[in-house]
């Protein structure tokens, strides 16, 4: 009843390709980023959102969508298939971590710019082979970037300084003179840069290079007929699918782990990063955030599950089992998502506004 | 060059292995390709379970063909619940599946039996053959020349059951169009079927030969995960290539660590094979025997 | 109304191309004038479609050469031939099955835009004004081919019919000097055929489009085409007006598949 486009007319095109055309949309879009910036914080002031909370659920979902945005923009969006998101994160981290280091008085917003654009690099240089290869063999390729990166960040002293354990230990984040110490305060600034590069992501795929890429994706030949040029479109998705997973490793490292070592940027990490684009929705914006939350909150709710079986049951689990059990979870949804829904929970979200628009009535 | 070629032959015998799980990869995709991503965790799956019932006091004559039929019966359900639904799906897709069902896999596999490194003991001794050190000096781990004996053994086994027998035909031909050959009355469930459960033997062995090696744990999934830069190099529809391809990567990775490792830190065959295929992908995207690949339009 | 029909913009001479041991063309020549609708027929597996690989650099020929606007070279690339004006459809439709009908559309317009992709993520400015002028013309086409009520859908979902007409919203989005249109009938209806039909004739008179045409409807073919060129094999058996080709001989056998 009340979710209908009916009567707004869109005079322009300008309206008409607005991020949402539907007024209602702009309305909860407006409601939500309003709460996530100010409803948020005022909770936690009346002490009904805890520190916990925002340490092991807000701010790693938002770091995780961001990632998951980065995996997007080149497997859901271009199409290309990776498995070493967590090595572009890594570089990201650790570059960002020696700019830090070792140049004084960089800003840190401008380190996290930097090691996004190392990530990017590297992220240009293992894309080449995409440029001869597809699908698994890609994926394939993709493999030796996790490996090496991993590798090369664990040897090399220089890039953890020397660090004995290889462990480094972020710099504090510091912006004009503030530095964003408590849970709340790095949260409000990993949301910051969130949104911020969630636009930017949004705008590029509703404009000629988000449709460079999907035409890759959907059909190469032809993109390279009507002038796309392959090259350029693959390592452009890879470049910035890469900038985007740098940064979101950065903000990994600093306002998230604190400290953290190369390992920490596993093959594990890869495929969970995955797992959020495909539950959450290959080619969708909206879908990295969902796939993000569900990825987030999912082991959460598992061991509570877990924990009320033992209670109610009386019977004590073995404590391994609730990471094998969510490994099963895991493994069972990508399944069960790529039979059902392969275009993830963007899409029943999708289905569920159309229902909605068409409420009360059945058609 | 003594030592050169202990390593060497060493290489070798390991990539004998590669050479074997790889060949469980190729035999799944020839038959419906779906490159199955989930061999690696069939692998340790296998091993666990049969090391498992071992350690429940059953002799390892019991558990292993019971082992054999838990994976025949693992394979026949994933064909059902994972594949079928998914026939005609992208090659990307039945990969990212594969991918969930490894991790599926794992977990089961660790829920039922616990995460802890199991040992295996197959009575065979990790020592040099004595024959080889009297009469040519040279060190050869007698386990790995029978492991090696075992794989070559079961690779040519493969081989011959998919070039000569009557359901390797009838798994060629699906491999080569699927309409045809279930209009020619091919029941490709059930090659399917025979396919997966080979695939569930392939990794028996293996997990039980690595993991009498180096322990039955987790890392054994990573460990036939080599194989994918195998039928890189080889191509994914190969067997020639697959054997070929395991060689080669088990042969150079043991040469580059020995002898390049010590230079650069060590541990470079962790991603050393990875690199390898990925050069060789630059100038034959195709692999060693794969068909070059016209695209049409 | 008589028909402005201009110089050889486009000819070629002694293509062959082959693969493996298949010939798909073997010395064939013939020429494109400027504003003709130039149709390309022939039995099955003729090589019509690899000729169209050819003019727009998907094949390249291993012999031959093709002059186009005055320059000739031995094979064309793809963005090159994409960037001087030659626009195609495909017999087995490749859209962005992805894509929305407008998005589709669009891409067809992606020579034309200047914008970054610095700009295009800022959607600001110089990119956010582009884009909308693009979109104008992009709609335009839309209106052209009747097509505003699925604007919005993914392609995949339409049928056969409407996504072929799609298709050459596309190509008409480049603003094309050249359109090759492989069998942009194949697999309709009357109807369907009717419009389509309709539509490359507007194409050709107002906007003066040169049409390379693959096409097995044969009343359709010498209805609305100049001139026809004639493939068998690999081989070119005919060349001339729709009423010289359906005189000749070769031409009859072929298609009653006298043997050779
Ligand atoms: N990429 C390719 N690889 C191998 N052979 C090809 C390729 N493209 C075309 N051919 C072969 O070239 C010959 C001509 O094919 P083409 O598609 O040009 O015929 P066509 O005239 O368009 O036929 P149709 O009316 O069936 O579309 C055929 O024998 C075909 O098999
Ligand atoms: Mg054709």
């Amino acid at each position: 009843m009340f979710y209908r486009e009916a009567g707004q007319f869109k005079a322009t095109y300008e309206e008409d390709s607005r991020i949402f055309p539907i007024r209602q949309d702009r309305i909860v879009f407006a409601f939500i980023l309003a709460f996530a910036f100010l409803g948020v914080p005022l909770l936690a002031s009346l002490g009904i959102v805890s520190n916990y909370t925002f340490t092991a659920i807000l701010t790693p979902f938002l770091i995780f969508s961001l990632a998951a945005l980065g995996l997007n923009i080149l497997t859901g969006y271009a199409g290309q298939l990776s498995l070493g998101t967590a090595a572009f994160m890594a570089v990201g981290a650790f570059a960002s971590y020696n700019f830090m280091l070792r140049i004084e008085g960089m800003p840190i917003l401008v380190a996290f710019m930097l090691g996004g654009l190392c990530a990017a690099a590297v992220g240009i240089v293992f894309g080449l082979p995409s440029l001869r290869i597809r699908g698994f063999y890609l994926a394939a390729a993709t493999l030796a970037t996790q490996f090496f990166i991993v590798w090369c960040l664990t040897k090399v002293g220089w890039f953890t300084n020397y660090s004995s354990s290889g462990v480094i230990s972020a710099q504090k984040i510091v912006i004009l003179g503030y530095t964003f110490q408590s849970s709340m305060s790095k949260y409000l600034f990993v949301l910051a840069v969130v949104s911020v590069m969630a636009l930017l992501a949004k705008n590029m795929v509703r404009s000629n290079i988000g449709r460079s890429w999907m035409a890759i994706r959907d059909m190469d030949m032809a993109a390279e007929v009507i002038g796309f040029r392959p090259i350029r479109t693959k390592l452009m998705a890879f470049a910035v699918s890469s900038f985007y997973c740098g940064v979101a490793g950065a903000l990994f490292a600093y306002a998230y782990l604190g400290t953290v070592e190369p390992e920490g940027f596993n093959l594990d990490l890869s495929f969970r990063i995955l797992f959020m684009v495909i539950i959450g929705g290959a080619g969708s914006i909206l879908g990295s955030f969902l796939g993000a939350a569900f990825i987030v909150l999912l082991p959460i709710y598992l061991n509570v599950l877990l924990n009320f079986t033992e209670a109610a049951t009386g019977i004590d689990l073995p404590s391994g089992l609730s990471s094998s059990v969510e490994l099963m979870v895991f493994g069972s949804l990508i399944i069960f998502f790529l039979i059902v829904e392969p275009h993830g929970l963007a899409r029943l979200w999708q289905i569920g506004k159309e229902k909605l628009r068409l409420w009360p009535f059945p058609h | 060059m003594q030592f050169f070629f202990e390593v060497l032959i060493a290489g070798l015998l390991s990539g004998v292995m590669y050479s074997l799980v790889a060949l469980g990869y190729v035999l799944i995709y020839k038959a419906s390709g779906v490159f199955n991503f989930a061999q690696g965790a069939m692998v340790f799956f296998a091993a666990l379970t049969a090391v498992g019932l071992h350690d429940l006091g059953l002799s390892l004559w019991v558990a292993v063909p019971l082992t054999m039929a838990v994976m025949v019966v693992l394979g026949l359900v994933t064909e059902r619940i994972v594949l079928r639904p998914l026939v005609a799906q992208p090659e990307i897709t039945l990969f990212m599946a594969t991918i969930g069902l490894s991790f599926f896999i794992e977990g089961l596999a660790q829920a039922i039996w616990g995460a802890n490194v199991r040992g295996l003991d197959l009575g065979i001794d990790d020592v040099p053959l004595e024959w080889l050190l009297d009469h040519a000096n040279m060190a050869i781990s007698q386990f790995d020349l029978i492991a090696a004996a075992i794989a070559a053994a079961m690779v040519a086994a493969l081989a011959i059951f998919f070039s000569k027998t009557k359901i390797g035909r009838a798994l060629r031909a699906v491999a080569d169009d699927h309409q045809a050959a279930l209009s020619v009355g091919i029941p490709l469930h059930h090659v399917w079927g025979v396919v997966w459960a080979v695939a569930g033997f392939v990794a028996l062995v293996s997990g039980l030969l690595w993991g009498a090696r180096n322990g039955v744990q987790f890392s054994l999934t990573f460990l036939a995960l080599k194989a994918l830069p195998v039928l890189i190099l080889g191509g994914f529809t190969s067997v020639p290539g697959a054997i070929v391809g395991g060689l080669i990567i088990g042969a150079s990775e043991k040469l580059a660590e020995v002898f390049l490792g010590p230079y650069v830190g060590g541990g470079i065959d962790g991603w050393f094979p990875y690199v390898l295929a990925l050069l060789f992908l630059l100038v034959r995207p195709e692999g060693l025997f794969g068909e070059k690949i016209i695209r049409r339009i | 109304m008589t028909k402005r029909i201009g110089e050889v913009i486009l000819s070629f001479t002694n293509i062959s191309l082959s693969f493996g041991g298949v010939n798909a063309l073997t010395r064939i020549g013939f020429d494109v004038k400027e504003h003709e609708i130039r149709a390309i027929i022939g039995p099955n597996g003729a090589g019509k479609s690899s000729m169209l690989n050819v003019i727009n650099g998907v094949y390249h020929p291993q012999q031959g050469e093709i002059v186009f606007r005055g320059k000739a070279r031995r094979g064309m690339n793809t963005y090159e031939s994409a960037k001087s004006g030659i626009a195609r459809t495909f017999q087995n439709i490749a859209l962005f099955k992805g894509m929305s009908v407008l998005d589709n559309i669009m891409t067809g317009r992606n020579l034309k835009m200047r914008s970054n992709f610095l700009l295009d993520a800022l959607y600001w400015g110089p990119a956010q004004r582009e884009e909308i002028a693009h979109r104008k013309k992009a709609e335009e086409i839309i209106d052209f081919l009747e097509i505003q009520h699925i604007r919005k859908t993914p392609v995949g979902r339409l049928p056969y019919g409407l996504q072929k007409r799609v298709e050459l919203g596309r190509a008409l989005a480049a603003e094309p000097a050249i359109l090759l249109l492989d069998e942009p009938m194949a697999g309709m209806n009357v109807e369907e055929k009717q419009d389509m039909c309709r539509f490359i004739l507007d194409v050709n008179d107002q906007l003066g489009t040169t049409i390379v045409l693959i096409e097995h409807d044969m009343g359709v073919v010498m209805d609305i085409s100049d001139r026809v060129v004639v493939l068998d094999y690999g081989k070119k058996i005919a060349d001339g007006t729709p009423d010289e080709v359906r005189a000749n001989q070769d031409v009859i056998d072929a298609y009653l598949g006298v043997a050779h």
